[in-house]
């Protein structure tokens, strides 16, 4: 095999705050030709900025301060900056994680790959529009010849991102650096972009670098893994070994806390702690402090590389033959901990019905906001949520899930339709009237970076709701039937209750790390004490051990206190290890309803079908045929006549475009809306 | 009595304004965790430097407040009193010979003759045109083209160890005092401030003060025989303009940004914050102002204002208080029409602020409107407030010069930098040029600004919860790397026991 890349002892730091931060620490790895290589690792681990050192765009307090870098046996780390000029784009391309913000808005998409053909090939003009032209028809950039002339708002993200890959293979480089390049996706399009990541690298035999957290993305594209963490790298192995036998317990506590089916009602693997500040001298394995299978010897010398099998390696102590005994290994599957109690019996009555919901947001236009027309974010929607039960709503971005879960807090004003809670409507309620409902219902909010108001204190920001609504004993005070608690004491209850030290509550929130503030966003929830939470994408942006925490702290909540979730994801293992109902929205409307078995199982509607093949599946086998959707979602203010689906339907029919299709029920619990299955009545839709 | 106190519009209201701060000072001191930002402030070497010549500033400003009628020797027919129509400040008898010590024209800084020739009666009759001997400036030495420099240098040499006397003086009384409070001796406080290692940045305030008052001791001797930084054209001491124009440069600046505040806050806010048709009324309003040359409406206000005091000559006792209440109309109007371009920073800051996910989940809690505008918005937008309130400062400044210039701007008879600036412009005209007085309000002008500008950037970065101000903890951690390391294991496992004494927050990309 010949070698294209080789890292050899790569130490990159960050001249930032007091002490150098040593993003990237003696790293080494080898790329062959033609090969897929991923670097796996959670966020602060050292991932990006080992790409920018490849690329040697490090940001201004960055230095690289030794190793080398040989492509194709030069070491490019000597080169001057002139000849590094004629490198990038040439040889080592690169694909960035948010192709929004990566493209130039003021720049159609042929000047930007013009620009990187003009200084890579001895080009004329007609050959260089020839060429572009070809370049986004290979991305499968349709009626290429009229688009390239467009600017990039007038793309959709999936498009923009094959945009983006069109310029990276403009100088047909042979190294292609692709840094989370789906993050940003939903997952049907993430599907599409892995695809075609993989096609090109067929066609043109290229090499990539994935840098990337999902482990799902890695089983589907990466033919070796490289698992990064604390700015080194900890194992090595081929893509099949990794995933039947993890070897580091680092890479097998990622695998632990992976929620799935399998794992329903059991409590996900936690890796206790964060990844360790990159400023401190490690003494050390840097995993040791979250490490369970830690002994002495990890918290002293630095542990070697040690070969476990054909192009497998660790650097772990317990693989180190010599000085531990074979006994003391740890099993590859991380035993899953103690079951959680056994869910309480459905109630018959529901806490929450919604029915035929409808937000629409008007279009105005002109001098006199004349209004051409509406955006239909929500059409119809009906759900029900009964006590202690998860109903999740799974759906890509743009469908209006969000929408939903707002205008059921009224924090949106429904269109039309009901929202009862409890017996009580709250659509078209006044304000005041509202606020003793408040209490019940809460929302999680999808980013803790900005649900948490940077200048109060976590004591205020707990109490807010207290006062608002004047409660006095929060939820986690029920099960000890003390006195009533004070304010204060209320507040260290709650913040016991998830997790957090009682000293917390004088600080500020940019103290604490994304995992800790999703912690305090749910206990500022819970201290009004609700009985229905209706969580936005509460772990979409956080790393998967801390989606595990939050994960398990919410099903520790619906246990001890009984609450109802409305779950809005679109991450679908998450789906099958929490929710008990999923509701399937596309473009407003809800396509599929039922059990969470049921659906997945056996799913029914063309989309939903779809959307579940999309998901990476971490398999050793290759997946089931992947069920590829043509386009992007349509845009809300004008949907497609009939079925909103058919257009990007594999199984679309002449009548899907005359009407929209009635509920069809496949069992009491489960109905979609699609012409493949009986149709009934049309009044019949509304019992759900 | 030998004065009778006088309380003009404008003094009323810095004393009011004196003292609300000292109550909120007060207030804040009881308060631990609104002391805490405060305590931030005193961090930052800076901003104390700056605070340090900004108290000096307010000092000579709050003494040219205190105004008085001195008596006359003579009563009145009733045997009462009479006082003088002449209003004085206490700043007025602390500078009392540079008040009076008028020349008869432009001299130059430090200078023993005019700067102009004249013609001069010798005693035999014979008429000369030459550069007559100032009455005041070098009037003791017997022979000034030899003596000047000497004496110049002695009394600066004088002055200037004067100032450091005075200085260490200070310094000793720190340390003393620094010594009671805690429990070590003067020894160990002083080692301590130089070694940089007290919380308040004590070493920057002491070089500040070294400096400030080494000057002042110069100055102070020197103005005992010269006049420091020349006379103007009617043969006042120009660096006594400089002093009495601070006071003006306060007020308005103060006082203006005070009269704008609550317009700009409230307007804005609340624009940005219910949109719809409050927005389009709020809009429509500082559009329209805007739209309108602030110096008109700033003419039209002034001229209606004189015609008032001329119409009404009983209201007004003396010439002090009809400048001054020309000065308080000129302040409002200023303020009134400044507010519009903060109004509109505020108003988009709030169109961001609204959609944050904390207000939707305040909004979740039923918090009403209010409360999150003070809770949630006020405090988010206060960085703006700030940074535009210090960068008007100096603008209204120079705005009040630009009125002066026009004729609208502050009464003929008050003295600020704006006048000086405005006469300037003459005098930069000339030849040979006279640049003593423009220098002499940019010099004053420029620290103002700049030390207004650095306090207010302290104080920024100190009210904002997510900046680290004191720095003095980690340099001695990192002299005890060792130490450190090997305290490091148990460190870390109580790390993971308690996560959030991690300090560093690791921030995840964000995947929306």
């Amino acid at each position: 095999m010949n070698t294209l890349l080789q890292i050899e002892n790569l130490r990159t730091i960050l001249h930032t705050g007091n002490s150098p931060v040593r993003a990237v620490d003696g790293l080494s790895l080898t790329i062959n030709k033609g090969e897929t290589f991923a670097l796996l690792g959670e966020s602060g681990c050292g991932k990006s900025m080992t790409a920018l050192s490849i690329m040697r765009l490090l940001p201004d307090t960055g230095e690289i301060q030794s190793g080398a870098v040989r492509l194709s046996g030069n070491d490019i780390l000597q080169l001057p900056e002139a000849s590094m000029r004629r490198i990038r784009g040439k040889l080592i391309s690169m694909i960035f994680q948010e192709p929004m913000l990566s493209l130039n808005p003021v720049m159609t998409i042929a000047d930007q790959i013009n620009e990187v053909l003009k200084q890579h090939l001895p080009l004329s003009n007609d050959a260089a529009q020839h060429r572009i032209v070809e370049l986004l028809e290979q991305v499968g950039i349709p009626d290429a010849r009229r688009r390239m002339h467009e600017y990039s708002f007038q793309f959709s993200g999936g498009m923009k991102q094959r945009a983006m890959i069109a310029m990276a293979l403009a100088g047909q480089p042979e190294l292609l650096i692709a840094d989370e390049p789906t993050t940003a996706l939903d997952v049907t399009i993430q599907a599409q972009v892995l695809d075609l990541l993989r096609r090109i690298q067929q066609r043109n035999q290229m090499t990539i670098l994935l840098i990337t957290h999902d482990l799902g993305v890695v089983s589907e594209m990466a033919q070796v893994i490289a698992v990064m963490y604390a700015g080194e790298i900890v194992e090595q192995s081929p893509r099949e070994r990794f995933f039947s036998q993890p070897a580091h317990p680092y890479s097998q506590q990622l695998f632990a806390s992976l929620p799935a089916k399998q794992k329903r009602h059991l409590e996900l693997a936690v890796i206790s702690g964060t990844v360790p500040s990159l400023s401190q001298q490690f003494k050390g394995c840097r995993f040791a402090d979250r490490c369970p299978h830690a002994f002495a010897r990890c918290h002293d010398i630095v542990p070697q590389w040690h070969v476990i099998a054909d192009n497998h390696s660790v650097r772990c102590h317990l693989y180190d033959t010599a000085a531990v005994p074979e006994q003391n290994r740890p099993a590859p599957d991380v035993t899953l901990k103690t079951e959680t109690a056994a869910r309480q019996p459905q109630a018959d009555k529901p806490l929450l019905q919604v029915n035929g919901l409808k937000v629409h947001f008007p279009i105005r236009k002109g001098l006199f906001k004349r209004l051409v027309g509406q955006v239909r974010a929500v059409d119809g929607v009906s759900l029900n949520i009964f006590a202690g039960k998860t109903l999740a709503l799974v759906g890509e971005s743009g469908c209006g899930k969000t929408t939903v879960g707002k205008s059921i807090l009224q924090l949106i004003e429904p269109t039309a339709g009901n929202v009862r809670y409890n017996g009580h409507e709250l659509v078209g309620m006044r304000r005041e009237r509202l606020r003793p409902l408040r209490s019940d219902l809460q929302f999680v909010f999808q980013d803790p970076y900005s649900s948490l108001n940077p200048r109060m204190r976590i004591i205020d920001i707990l109490q807010e709701g207290m006062n608002a609504l004047n409660v006095d004993t929060p939820a986690v005070n029920i099960q000890a039937s003390q006195p009533p608690l004070s304010r204060e004491q209320a507040v260290d209850a709650l913040l016991d209750c998830v997790g957090l030290p009682v000293e917390a509550k004088w600080r500020y929130p940019h103290e604490f790390s994304g995992g800790q503030r999703q912690r305090i966003a749910i206990a500022r929830a819970l201290a009004v004490n609700p009985s229905l939470l209706i969580c936005d994408e509460p772990t979409s942006a956080l790393d998967v051990s801390v989606q595990a925490q939050i994960l398990n702290l919410l099903n520790t909540l619906q246990n001890d206190f009984g609450l109802a979730f409305l779950f809005i994801t679109h991450n679908i293992s998450v789906v099958e290890y929490l929710a008990d109902e999923i509701a399937v929205m596309y473009l407003g409307r809800i396509v599929e309803y039922g059990r969470v078995d049921e659906v997945i199982d056996h799913p029914r509607h063309p989309y939903t079908q779809a959307l579940l093949s999309a998901v990476p599946v971490i398999n050793e086998s290759s997946a089931a045929a992947m069920i590829k959707l043509k386009g992007d979602l349509p845009s809300p203010a004008s949907p497609p006549a009939g079925c909103h689906f058919h257009p990007r339907c594999p199984h679309a029919m002449p009548v899907c475009n005359q009407s929209y299709p009635a509920a069809s029920t496949i069992s009491p619990t489960h109905y979609t809306h699609c012409y493949l299955y009986s149709q009934e009545h049309i009044t019949k839709q509304h019992e759900h | 009595m030998p004065f009778k106190p006088v309380i003009l519009w404008t003094d009323s209201l810095v004393f009011l304004l004196v003292l609300i701060v000292l109550v909120t000072i007060w207030y804040v001191r009881n308060h631990e965790y609104l002391l805490a930002p405060w305590r931030r402030v005193g961090h930052s070497t800076s901003g104390m430097s700056a605070l340090t010549v900004l108290l000096v500033f307010i000092t000579i400003g709050l003494l040219d407040t205190l105004h008085f009628r001195p008596a006359l020797q003579h009563t009145n027919n009733h045997g009462e009193r009479v006082y003088s129509v002449e209003v004085l400040s206490v700043l007025d008898i602390v500078l009392t010979p540079l008040r009076t010590n008028v020349e008869k024209t432009y001299s130059a800084p430090l200078a023993t003759h005019l700067y102009t020739k004249e013609t001069i009666d010798r005693p035999d009759g014979n008429q000369i045109r030459t550069f007559a001997r100032l009455e005041f400036g070098g009037a003791h030495l017997q022979n000034p083209a030899s003596d000047r420099l000497t004496d110049i240098a002695w009394r600066t040499a004088t002055g200037a160890v004067l100032g450091l006397l005075v200085w260490c003086g200070l310094h000793a009384l720190l340390c003393l005092s620094m010594a009671r409070r805690s429990d070590r001796n003067f020894a160990q406080c002083f080692q301590s401030i130089w070694r940089r290692s007290t919380e308040i940045p004590w070493h920057a305030i002491l070089i500040t003060l070294a400096i400030v008052s080494v000057l002042i001791g110069i100055t102070t001797l020197l103005a005992m025989q010269y006049h420091v930084l020349g006379t103007d054209k009617v043969g006042q001491d120009v660096l006594y303009l400089s002093l009495k124009s601070i006071r003006i440069a306060l007020i308005i600046g103060t006082l203006t940004t005070l009269i704008m505040l609550p317009f700009a806050l409230l307007l804005g806010i609340t624009a940005g914050y219910f949109r719809g048709w409050i927005d389009d009324v709020i809009q429509y309003i500082y559009t329209t102002l805007n739209s309108i040359p602030s110096v008109l409406l700033i003419a039209a206000t002034v001229l209606m204002m004189q015609v008032y005091i001329e119409t009404h000559p009983e209201m007004f006792e003396t010439i002090a208080s009809r400048a001054d209440i020309r000065l308080l109309f000129l302040c409002i109007i200023l303020g009134i029409t400044s507010w519009t371009s903060l109004c509109r920073l505020l108003r988009g800051e709030t169109l961001k602020l609204r959609e944050m996910e904390y207000i939707q989940a305040a909004h979740a809690f039923g918090v009403s409107h209010w409360r999150i505008i003070s809770r949630h918005i006020l405090p988010n937008v206060m960085y703006i407030v700030l940074i535009a309130t210090v960068m008007d400062f100096s603008g209204l400044v120079l705005a009040e010069a630009v009125l002066s210039y026009v004729g609208v701007g502050v009464d003929p008879s008050m003295i600020s930098f704006g006048t000086m600036i405005n006469a300037a412009r003459l005098e930069m005209a000339r030849e040979p040029m006279v640049w003593w007085a423009l220098l002499a309000a940019f010099l004053f002008m420029f620290t103002l600004v700049l030390c207004a500008n650095l306090f207010a950037d302290a104080v920024q970065k100190a009210l904002d919860p997510r900046v680290r101000t004191y720095q003095s903890h980690d340099n001695q951690s990192k002299g005890n790397i060792p130490a450190a390391a090997t305290t490091h294991q148990a460190a870390a496992t109580q790390a993971s026991v308690s996560p959030v004494t991690a300090v560093t927050v690791n921030r995840p990309p964000r995947q929306s």
